[in-house]
């Protein structure tokens, strides 16, 4: 098993002419992911590399192919109303990549969604994979990942992908690696994956790469400590930044924090979770969760 | 992009919000002026990105227009936080009975626009708020509806007792949010917001914050951009689509990706080293951007070794090695560069660094620990 996505994807694709769409596309088809629709207002009753049928609507793609998952690689001015045209047409999941969509669209989006029941992933974020079904959502190069027991929860796109490489290398596999994104809005939380994973018969154990700003991280601490009894291995990017880049008094106000890497870093502490100091020592402090008597 | 605080009055203006007569000089003799229509005492205020301009010198009393014209010309070119005053805003030194403050942003937590009112304004908000969070009032607005004058009114109820005040605050609780909407703001803050001994309210210093995003589709607010209100590296990197925020280290940093960025810049802090800057190329990589971001790296005399960490998904590492011969064949790079890259088309950008006797590591933790090395030797 895995969480979110699996053998049982159906996957349309937003924006599959596109030129980041067709591109990743092709990558998701050859990694063996199951891309069932593609969808470009205009291009109905094309095929995309003779394989994959484009439609006009979502609502299109879902009626002629049962799509359950969605993929979204539309312009950032359009991308919003992409995610409410995924949810709309009652897809359950929908991932959007699209980075730079103001943060205006995402607050008006989200109501919608939730409407809907669906759950969003993103934006601006890699996406998803799950290595054991071959099943990719997103851009996460394929071929740094493995199938195992680890999941792996980040906000980071790159900072993922070194995380996932060292673990590959180690002989550590994934059972689901997923980029929530670094946005102010975005649809899926640390907790929503924690949980997720909590609930993952073959996750084994979590690793949980987080950045300075906001309170997510902390949330999530507190989340771990109540809830979740897997070992957390976890990051925080941006120890070195630079401080007092802010936003007037009202974002000090609103969160009653600064978002530091010392105050995210001592909630980690404080819910046990293990600490990387550097992205290689994700190796090490799972191998010891491992001897503790997890497997891995 | 944050505004100064002339153009959020601007505007705020636009909206209909009242405000204390006013306007911005970029010389003395301007300033003077300026006073000289207003009559009376002013006020001179430097515009800067920055806080605490009044504890740094930057906001000073004059009693006549030619006081206005001796204060600005003390603040005209005083640095602020490392950043050069251009202009100043003169405004009258009105008397004033209340002090409150009136904040509205998008908060990723309810991820709605929120208002956040206090009768406690003033420079000390943030004490206010973190003493006594009762004081503050807080209302999510949905954004699909926007919001209610019921709810306008009930913000201005916890400001004010007289009810001509709660009216005319309800009213400019409604231009703001007008404002924000219409601007794209991720923030807009009235603090403080006055009333004067006659019973007026009024809005005496604002703030605006630009969600970058908007941009794109809002030329227009764009032109707003003071590029000589930012550190010069910074400037130019932003116009090359690079993010970049200078730092004091001696260690340059290339990185694909925020949150890479940010664990290189903590792991050359973490083998003894510091981070002369934070530098994200972003996921499509052109060797245009690399040649770009080499420029405004080495720019920096203290930088004494460079370090590239690209970890190719989009990002092609290829792109990224052509960039690199592209650029040190257009200038001489006089200090070492380290360079990890991995991922996508990585064998490729081997052999191009290895044809112009240029070498690559795999690893980030051995590419660190050689530059640190190499910018102490250089040092």
């Amino acid at each position: 098993m895995s969480i979110f996505a699996d053998a049982a994807t159906r996957l349309v694709i937003q924006g599959i002419t596109g030129r980041e769409g067709s591109f990743h596309a092709r990558q998701m088809i050859e990694y063996g992911t199951n891309v069932v629709a593609g969808v470009t207002p205009g291009k109905g009753g094309q095929t995309f590399e003779g394989k994959v049928p484009v439609f006009n609507t979502v609502a299109d793609a879902v009626r002629a192919t049962a799509a359950n998952t969605a993929v979204i690689y539309v312009p950032p001015m359009g991308a919003a109303a992409a995610v409410i045209e995924s949810a709309d047409a009652g897809i359950p999941l929908v991932v959007c990549i699209t980075e730079g969509i103001p943060v205006m669209h995402m607050s008006r989006a989200m109501p919608f969604v939730r409407s809907r029941g669906a759950r969003l992933i993103g934006p601006n974020c890699p996406g998803l994979i799950t290595p054991g079904s071959r099943t990719k959502i997103g851009i996460i190069p394929g071929n740094i990942c493995s199938a195992g027991r680890v999941g792996l929860v980040s906000r980071s796109g790159t900072l993922t992908y070194e995380v996932v490489n060292h673990l590959t290398r180690n002989g550590i596999g994934q059972s689901t690696c997923v980029g929530i994104g670094g946005d102010p809005i975005i649809g899926t939380n640390f907790i929503d994956c924690l949980a997720a994973f909590e609930a993952d018969p073959e996750t084994d154990a979590i690793v949980m790469i987080g950045e300075i700003g906001g309170t997510d991280e902390q949330n999530a601490a507190a989340f771990v400590r109540e809830k979740v009894t897997k070992p957390v291995v976890g990051f925080i990017a941006g120890q070195t930044a630079p401080k007092g880049r802010r936003m007037g008094h009202a974002g000090a106000i609103i969160s009653g924090s600064s978002g530091t890497a010392e105050e995210k870093l001592a909630a980690f502490e404080a819910a046990g979770i293990e600490i990387m100091r550097r992205p290689v020592d994700v190796v090490t402090l799972l191998e010891k969760a491992r001897q503790n008597g997890v497997k891995t | 992009m944050n505004l100064h605080e002339y153009q959020a009055r601007t505007l705020l203006k636009a909206v209909g919000i009242p405000m204390f007569d006013g306007d911005v000089a970029s010389t003395p003799t301007e300033a003077e002026a300026i006073a000289r229509r207003i009559g009376g005492s002013v006020v001179i205020k430097a515009q800067v990105h920055s806080g605490g301009r009044g504890k740094a010198g930057g906001v000073k009393l004059a009693r006549n227009p030619g006081e206005a014209a001796d204060e600005a010309a003390q603040i005209l070119g005083m640095t602020i936080k490392g950043l050069t005053v251009h202009k100043v805003l003169v405004v009258p030194a009105a008397e004033i009975a209340t002090e409150s403050y009136v904040g509205l942003i998008m908060d990723r937590e309810t991820q709605r626009p929120v208002f956040m009112v206090s009768s406690a304004g003033g420079v000390d908000i943030e004490e206010v708020a973190a003493k006594t969070p009762e004081k503050i009032v807080r209302l999510p607005v949905d954004p699909t509806y926007g919001l209610y004058p019921h709810q306008a009114l009930s913000l201005a109820f916890a400001l004010y007792r007289d009810f001509a005040q709660v009216k005319a605050a309800a009213k400019m609780i409604e231009q703001l949010y007008r404002a924000f909407i219409d601007n794209g703001a991720a923030l807009a803050e009235i603090n403080p917001l006055v009333t004067t001994p006659d019973g007026r309210v009024l809005a005496l210093d604002a703030k605006i914050v630009i969600d970058d995003n908007e941009l794109f589709w809002r030329p227009d607010l764009g032109l707003l951009r003071d590029d000589s209100a930012e550190e010069p590296s910074e400037a130019a990197a932003r116009r090359a689509n690079l993010s970049f925020i200078k730092l004091d280290g001696n260690v340059g940093c290339v990185v694909n990706g925020a949150g890479l960025a940010m664990a290189t810049m903590d792991l050359v802090k973490y083998y003894g080293g510091e981070p002369a800057n934070f530098l994200d190329i972003g996921g499509s990589s052109s060797p245009e951007k690399v040649i770009n971001a080499l420029k405004i790296i080495t720019a920096d005399p203290h930088v004494k070794a460079i370090l590239f960490n690209i970890f190719g998904g989009i990002t092609r590492t290829d792109d990224v090695a052509n960039g690199i011969v592209a650029a040190t064949r257009q200038f001489k790079v006089k200090v070492p560069i380290v360079i990890r890259l991995t991922g996508t088309n990585e064998a490729e950008a081997i052999r191009i660094l290895n044809e112009v006797g240029m070498t690559a590591l795999s690893d980030m933790d051995e590419a660190v620990q050689r530059a640190v090395q190499l910018a102490r030797e250089g040092a």
